[in-house]
Formats: C-alpha cells, sequence, structure tokens
C-alpha cells in the first residue's frame, strides 16, 4: 500500500530508463533486484507496479461489490420469483472460468485496457458477493425491526438501505478484502496472458509474462521479483480479511 | 447431619477474567444438598445460578477460575482433580439437563445412538446400548419409544427433546442432576408434564436435583428447599414453604412482590417492583450487595457486610434487618403524567376494533394449511384483550393480519372505529397505519442495533405524524422520557441499553404516532420479574392517560390476568373461549382453558388438581375431526356427548352474558364436573 502510494519516490531509477550497460545484470548493490533484458531496474518496476495491480483490483472489487451487494439486498428481501430468477442466472454466471470469461471479452473487445480489465473483474465477482450478501439479508429480513419499519410506513429502498443494509456491512467488508485478494491474482493472471494491460507496462502480471522465458537462462531476477511481490500482496489482503473476520466476530 | 451430602458447596468464589482483569462473579457461596433431595436456585438473570452450577460441574468457561472455597463431591474436594477425574465423574455421577433441548441434542445423529452412546461410554456393549436406550426412554414416558429412537432431534416437539435429553442424563444413573433452566422455553401444558416427570424420576431413582429457574412458581412446586442468589451472593436459604410463606431477605421480598398473582388486576392493584438496578459483573461492596437497592438499608448496611442469622431452624437469611423485611413498606413507583388530551370523547368500553371472520392460509410444502379459522373478536376503548394459547395457535397471526402485516383471506374484515381497514399495510393511510402499532416480544430483533435511540423514536414520529425532523427529534425525547429513558442514553444505540430500558425504548416507538391501539407480543417475557413489573406499571399507566387499548399476547396467564380487561383463548387457530377476564379465569372454564389453567405452576402453594392434556397439539394441516379438541380434551370422556364431539364443530355460543365458548358440553354440565 505504501509503495502504491510513494511510488515514484522510492523507487530508485525511473521505470522505462534503459541502462544498456547493465542488460539483465543480476541483483547488486546498484540495481537491488537486477535489470530485465532491456536494461530497466527491477526494483523500480516492482514498486511502481504495485499502484497499477493494487489500484485496478480495487475499483474492479469495489465494482463487484456495489453491483452485488445492490442484486444480494434486492434478492433477499424481496424473496419469492426475483430471487429465484436472479440467483439461477448469477450461479450459471459463476459457473463459468474467469479466465474463458475474460479472455472472450478481450476477444470481442478486440484490445484490452485497464478500464476493461476492472470491468470484467467486477461483473465476475458480482455472482459472489450477490450470493453472500443475499444469505445474510435473509436473516436480517426476518428480524422484527424490518416490520417496525414497515409499520411507519416507510418505502422498500429506505427499509434496504438504511435499515437492512448498515446490518450487513460487516459481512459485505468482509466479503470485498476476501474479493481484493482474489483480484490481485486475477489482474495479475489476466496481464500474464496478455489479456489485462498493454504490453509493456510495468504491472506484476505484464513483467512476469515478459520475462519468465528467460528462467532458463538463468535470468531469474525479472521474474522473481515480480511473482514475490503478487504473493506478498495477496498474502497480506488475506491477513487483512482474517483479522476482519474476528474483529466483527463472524 | 449424619448422611454425606451428595454436593456441598463451601465459601465457593469463582471469577471471569473479562479483558484482563478479574471480576468476581460468585462471592463465598456456600449450600449443600442430601441425598435424594431437590435443592432450588433462584434469582434474577446475572445473579450467578448458571455459573454455580457450572462450577458444581467444574465445567466453568475457560476464562472462569474457582478462586477460592471448595467443591465437595460426596465428601470428596473436586476443585482440583485433574481432567481425566473430571470426565470420570461427569461420565457417571452428574449429569446435566440444559435449557434449550434442540441445541442439547447433536441434529445429525439419531436419538437412539445418542443416548446408547452414554450407555457405552460406561462399558455397555452396543446391542445392549441400544436396548437400554429404548427402556430410558420408556421410563421417560415417551409413547412409542422404538420409534423415537430412529428420530433426528428436529422431528422432536420441544416436550418430547426435553424427555430426550432428560433420558439422556438419567441413563449414566447420576447420583447428582443438575437441571439448568429445564422448563422455560416450553408451554405451560408441556411444562406441566415434564415436571411431573421429573418429580415422578426423583421419587424413583433417589437421584438429587440442583435446580435452577428464574421461574418462583416452578421452583416452590419442584423443590425441598432454595437458595435465592443475588449478586453472586446467597442472600437467603431455607426450606421451600417456609422460605415462601415468610420470606426475610428484602430481595427474595421483593421478587415475590413482583409477580402477578392471585388475581391482581390492573383496575385495583400496582405491581412492586425493585428499584434500581441489578450491580454490573464484578462490581466491589463494602457491605450488602443489595444495600443499593434495599428500601431498609441504612450506613450499617452500606459499611459492613451481614453475616447469615438463623430465622427459624434451617431458615437462614443474610441481612440485619431480617426482622423487618416482611413488612417493609411496598414499593411503587409513581409517575407524573402531563394530561394529554386525545381528542376522543368515547366511553371506556365503547367498540373501537372490531374484527370479524378472520381466517388466514399458509402454504406449506404445497398443501394448504389453515393457521387461523375464521376469528372475531371486539376491543373497546381503553380495553386491553389479552390473548392466550400454546404456541402454535396462531396468537402472533392474528396480531399481525389485525397489523396489516399481512392479509387475511377473502370475508375476513378489520374495522377501526367504524371504519373498514385496507387488508395489507401498503394500501392504509398513515393515519390508520399509525393507529395501530406494536411492541414486540424481543426487543433485541425490533430494534435496528445500527440506529441511536432517538433516531430510533424519531423516524416514527416523522413518518407518522409528520413532523419536521427537529420537531420529530423533540418529540421523541419527550416520548423517551415519558417512559423513563434517561436523556443521557437517547443517543447510545440499543445494545448499549439493559432489556427493560430496550423494551421501554420499543414502547415509545410505538406510542410514536399517537395510536389508538398496541399490540403487545409478549413484551415481558425475556425480563426479569421487577423489569416486567416495572413494564407493565408503564403500560397500565400509559392506558389510563391515553385511553389506548392493548392487544396484549402472553403465554403468561399470571401477566394476561393482570393486564386483561377480556380475555380470547385459542386453540389452532380458532377462539375456543372469549369474555371478560373476571368470568374466564372464574369460570365455569372451557375443558381447554381449564387444562391451561392448572398447568401453570402456583406461586402460592395451594394444591391444585392438574387437569392434563393428552398428547400433542394436532397438526394445523390435518385437524381433527369434529371439535379440533377433542382427542386431548379433559371433559370429553363421561360427557355424554362423544359422539357429537368426534363428528361436529361446535360454535363458539354466548353461555352467559359476555362469555362464549365453543362446546358441545352445555355450561351447567361442564360447572358440575369442574367443582
Amino acid at each position: 500500500m505504501f509503495s502504491a502510494i510513494f511510488g515514484k519516490l522510492i523507487a530508485r531509477y525511473d521505470q522505462d530508463f534503459m541502462d544498456y550497460e547493465y542488460i539483465n545484470s543480476a541483483p547488486s548493490a546498484k540495481y537491488w533486484f537486477g535489470t530485465d533484458s532491456n536494461g530497466r531496474d527491477v526494483y523500480s518496476r516492482v514498486i511502481v507496479g504495485s499502484r497499477i495491480i493494487i489500484v485496478i483490483s480495487f475499483l474492479a472489487t469495489l465494482l463487484g461489490a456495489f453491483l452485488g451487494a445492490s442484486l444480494g439486498l434486492a434478492a433477499g428481501y424481496l424473496k419469492g420469483k426475483f430471487d429465484m430468477v436472479l440467483m439461477r442466472i448469477l450461479e450459471a454466471i459463476s459457473a463459468i472460468p474467469v479466465i474463458i470469461i475474460a479472455l472472450l471479452a478481450v476477444a470481442a473487445i478486440g484490445r484490452s485496457s485497464s478500464i476493461i480489465t476492472i470491468l470484467i473483474i467486477g461483473f465476475i465477482f458480482t455472482p459472489n458477493v450477490a450470493r453472500t450478501v443475499r444469505a445474510a439479508v435473509l436473516g436480517e429480513s426476518e428480524l422484527e425491526y424490518v416490520a417496525a419499519a414497515k409499520l411507519r410506513t416507510e418505502k422498500t429502498a429506505h427499509i434496504l438501505f438504511r435499515e437492512v443494509l448498515p446490518n450487513v456491512l460487516p459481512t459485505l467488508i468482509v466479503e470485498f478484502t476476501v474479493r481484493l485478494g482474489y483480484a490481485i491474482f486475477a489482474v495479475a493472471t489476466l496481464s500474464f496472458l496478455g489479456a489485462g494491460l498493454e504490453a509493456g507496462s510495468p504491472d506484476w502480471g505484464t513483467q512476469v509474462a515478459d520475462t519468465w522465458s528467460l528462467i532458463f537462462t538463468n535470468v531469474w531476477w525479472p521474474t522473481l521479483f515480480p511473482s514475490l511481490a503478487i504473493a506478498s500482496v495477496a498474502v497480506s489482503i488475506n491477513l487483512i480479511s482474517d483479522a476482519l473476520l474476528e474483529v466483527f466476530e463472524l | 447431619m449424619t448422611t454425606t451430602p451428595t454436593l456441598e458447596l463451601r465459601n465457593l468464589e469463582v471469577a471471569y477474567t473479562v479483558r484482563g482483569i478479574d471480576r468476581q462473579v460468585l462471592r463465598g457461596v456456600s449450600f449443600s444438598i442430601a441425598p435424594g433431595e431437590a435443592y432450588g436456585l433462584v434469582g434474577e438473570s446475572g445473579c450467578g445460578k448458571s455459573t454455580a452450577a457450572f462450577a458444581a460441574m467444574r465445567y466453568l468457561p475457560r476464562n472462569g477460575k474457582i478462586t477460592k472455597g471448595s467443591i465437595l463431591f460426596e465428601g470428596k474436594d473436586i476443585v482440583d482433580i485433574n481432567d481425566d477425574e473430571v470426565a470420570k465423574l461427569r461420565r457417571s455421577a452428574i449429569s446435566m439437563v440444559y435449557q434449550n433441548p434442540a441445541t442439547a441434542l447433536n441434529p445429525t445423529i439419531r436419538v437412539g445412538k445418542q443416548i446408547a452412546e452414554v450407555f457405552e461410554l460406561n462399558g455397555v456393549s452396543s446391542s445392549d446400548a441400544m436396548m437400554m436406550a429404548e427402556q430410558a426412554l420408556t421410563k421417560v414416558q415417551i409413547a412409542d419409544p422404538a420409534r423415537v429412537l430412529r428420530r433426528y432431534a428436529h422431528q422432536l416437539s420441544g416436550g418430547m427433546a426435553q424427555r430426550v435429553v432428560i433420558a439422556m442424563a438419567l441413563a449414566s444413573n447420576p447420583r447428582l442432576l443438575v437441571m439448568d433452566e429445564p422448563t422455560t422455553g416450553l408451554d405451560a401444558t408441556v411444562e406441566a408434564e415434564v415436571l411431573d416427570l421429573v418429580r415422578e424420576l426423583r421419587r424413583d431413582t433417589g437421584t438429587a436435583v440442583l435446580f435452577i429457574s428464574h421461574n418462583l412458581g416452578v421452583i416452590r412446586n419442584m423443590c425441598d428447599r432454595v437458595g435465592v442468589l443475588y449478586a453472586g451472593a446467597l442472600v437467603e436459604q431455607g426450606a421451600t414453604s417456609e422460605l415462601f410463606s415468610s420470606p426475610s431477605h428484602p430481595y427474595t421480598v421483593g421478587l415475590l412482590r413482583c409477580i402477578p398473582r392471585g388475581g391482581l388486576h390492573k383496575s385495583t392493584d400496582r405491581l412492586d417492583t425493585i428499584p434500581g438496578t441489578p450491580p454490573a459483573l464484578g462490581t466491589n461492596f463494602d457491605g450488602c450487595v443489595f444495600a443499593a437497592r434495599c428500601s431498609l438499608a441504612d450506613d450499617k448496611c452500606r459499611t459492613a457486610l451481614p453475616e447469615m442469622v438463623t430465622i427459624i431452624g434451617s431458615h437462614v437469611a443474610r441481612c440485619f434487618h431480617s426482622d423487618k423485611a416482611g413488612s417493609m413498606p411496598r414499593s411503587i413507583e409513581q409517575i407524573e403524567y402531563a394530561p394529554q388530551s386525545t381528542g376522543h370523547k368515547a366511553q371506556v368500553g365503547d367498540t373501537l376494533l372490531n374484527i370479524s371472520h378472520l381466517s388466514k392460509v399458509f402454504n406449506q410444502d404445497g398443501s394448504k394449511v389453515r393457521v387461523i379459522n375464521d376469528v372475531s373478536l371486539t376491543l373497546g376503548f381503553g380495553e386491553t384483550l389479552g390473548l392466550v394459547g400454546e404456541s402454535g395457535s396462531g396468537k402472533t397471526t392474528i396480531a399481525k393480519l389485525v397489523l396489516g402485516l399481512t392479509p387475511p383471506e377473502e370475508g375476513g374484515v378489520v374495522t377501526l372505529d367504524g371504519k373498514g381497514l385496507a387488508k395489507t399495510l401498503s394500501h392504509r393511510d398513515v393515519a390508520d397505519v399509525g393507529a395501530m402499532q406494536i411492541v414486540f416480544q424481543n426487543p433485541d430483533q425490533a430494534l435496528n442495533r445500527r440506529h441511536s435511540v432517538t433516531r430510533i423514536v424519531s423516524r416514527a414520529v416523522e413518518r407518522l405524524r409528520k413532523f419536521s425532523l427537529t420537531a420529530a427529534i423533540a418529540r421523541a425525547q419527550e416520548l423517551l422520557s415519558g417512559m423513563r429513558v434517561d436523556a443521557s442514553l437517547h443517543s447510545v444505540r440499543p445494545v448499549q441499553l439493559s432489556g427493560g430500558l430496550k423494551q421501554r425504548v420499543a414502547i415509545a416507538r410505538a406510542f410514536a404516532g399517537a395510536p389508538q391501539i398496541v399490540v403487545c407480543d409478549e413484551p415481558t417475557s425475556a425480563l426479569d420479574v421487577s423489569v416486567q413489573a416495572a413494564i407493565l406499571n408503564l403500560l397500565v399507566d400509559l392506558q389510563k392517560k391515553d385511553q389506548t387499548s392493548f392487544i396484549f399476547i402472553s403465554h403468561d396467564l399470571g401477566v394476561v390476568r393482570y393486564i386483561s380487561d377480556k380475555i380470547a383463548v385459542l386453540y389452532l387457530g380458532r377462539v375456543v373461549e372469549f369474555g371478560t377476564s373476571q368470568r374466564v379465569f372464574s369460570g365455569p372454564f372451557h375443558p381447554y382453558t381449564e387444562a391451561l389453567l392448572s398447568s401453570v405452576p402456583n406461586i402460592d402453594g395451594s394444591t391444585r388438581k392438574r387437569i392434563p392434556l393428552t398428547g400433542v397439539v394436532p397438526s394445523p394441516s390435518n385437524p381433527p375431526s369434529g371439535c379440533v379438541l377433542n382427542p386431548r380434551c379433559p371433559r370429553k370422556a363421561g360427557s355424554g356427548y362423544e359422539t357429537l364431539c368426534e363428528t361436529e364443530e361446535p360454535n363458539l355460543t354466548e353461555v352467559e352474558p359476555g362469555h362464549f365458548m365453543r362446546c358441545h358440553v352445555p355450561v351447567a354440565k361442564l360447572k358440575q364436573l369442574q367443582n
């Protein structure tokens, strides 16, 4: 998170600066994580890349949480046919593997960009969030404060967003952090496959994709460090979500 | 005494570690239970009853520890024994029956297997164990035990499940049986049966029983000796009849006075309360634990800890003024209300609400289940209509139909003050919605835990009376103060309030729209008796001030009798008896009402013949033919109307002026049978 905000300041070199004297050089005092095949500083690129991946994952998760929460609230509260039909559709969507949807979407649109990545991951996460929120809402809507709200002529929207939503918020926040962890992976995977961001951008997945074939020539550092970064962010987000789970006693 | 007591607690002190600080929950509790004796522990919630029981079983939660004193089981100290010995003790010598049978049984294992396990733990082979499990069920009077053995917990009714739990507890032939509120979740008729069973088993097996209950009536009927706990200290102890007839600690006196009983009625009697609130967990005291709430307390009480004083024989009380306790001044809280004109010129008793031919059919697994069948009732201005009946009789559903939370079937009409109301809330105008409000049973669920107390009430004022936000907040605070919710608590969330205060907030919300009728759905059943008394007083005051009418739902017949002017007795969604409170409670009774009344454990100690209802409540999806009560009716056999009862459903007829009954047996005959 720290490196995502202050990326440019703690990076030692510009992420696109190429030092032709140090192509594929091993980690050293000058280039801590070594340089890649274009002589770019891996350390700087990892630091700068953090901002891209975290911002994209965050926005994608936010989109998924917003859509999922809205649908989940409506389904859990209104029940009946609406709930049935909506949940079957969402289940169908979540039955298709993430990567296939993403690749299909990119192929259909014909190009890849960060906006498209956010939209794809956001939509893919919607069913999961919706299901979790719906389950929580089902329990809440049986509670008598909902009947009490009806007995003072409240409209359905008010009951959903002002009465029920605050009570399922802890569930939603925890779900959000869990999804954020997955989003990091999803963004990195998509970039690695070339379906995410533009080629050459200093994002971690792209870095790994650009450099992994060099591992066999013993140039392991441009691949290892972005991979470690992906893993460490995913792990730390999961740790945060565990802590939140404990705080909310879910 | 020459025999060794089965259980003896000596000066036991237990503390719970909460956030790193030890908080004392038991303060030098000493009592003993002789073999075959039933010892009752009473007291309000949080006074340490369950802690004492758990300590006796060495089953304290992880943050609980015994800091002082000893627990002797058959003369052997069990405070310091190791886990193996504890396990052995629980396996073969001490058993426990918990409050909620539904959670005490494992839902994924058949009942028979669960009982058999207890035998197997004690070294019985698995084939014999199953046979013994069947015998165990026979012992707790379960009909058709072989079939019950193959069932899962969720397929059993509450009373049946509790019998299974008792069978399991007795399977190891324990010398001590700990029962923690064993009948609290059960209907009165089922409670009476379970208590009868426990009494019989005790006679047959000679097991010592530690019986914990907040219900003084149950304790009085079940126990040989009683101990009263307050704030973790045993304040009074003695033989049951002696203690109940001459209570000698102000707390015991207060508890007994709080209970609406013996035909008390709101029109003539105000209920006593115990002023103040119980101390927080772990409070330290210089003097008597009860001094802060005691009307007899003086400087000595606040500075010195009283010793146990002998009253008569084994009857002891921890009080400096035990001689004066029995005659201590009554504590009746007086509430001043600014008189408020409601604009109604109606006389008390003029018809306000008329319910006619209300029915409700639920779809259950594809079949139609008629849960409410043709209910017609009336309610006057300023009156209370009490709805009583076992769970599943349709009390709450009627309330929901009247409020418009769920629509009645075609033909049902609800008329308020001469005006027919729309079937559902969304079609009623704001004035009609505000005119009928509800106070729910469980304030934890009825108050949104994310909103402040003021907001909960002010939002209702805003919506129902179309006040501006500032005016609504001002009105809300006025209402809350009227309900004696202190101004310092207006901005907190419900979770920070005690049960009684939460219910006051819920009442304030119900009164936000200046209602004509407030439905009270078991408003005091989650509360302690002293708090219950204060809430009932508050409701009566509000009724007198505003001429508000109540529909009061409760399973506690004493409470219903106290607050109601009219009573409707429900069975399987039908009104079986309807009349003024006095008529319904004084008889002649409908056979169902008679059985219901006779199953309530009597706190006054007078023995009454119990009229048992045999069998279980039939499913409303398949009601019996003829009179729905006939398979269980205590008065059918020998009445001479058996064939009629079994073939034709009786009508609700006026048997005396203002007293309606649904029974084929003529009222004169019932009167004769009931005397």
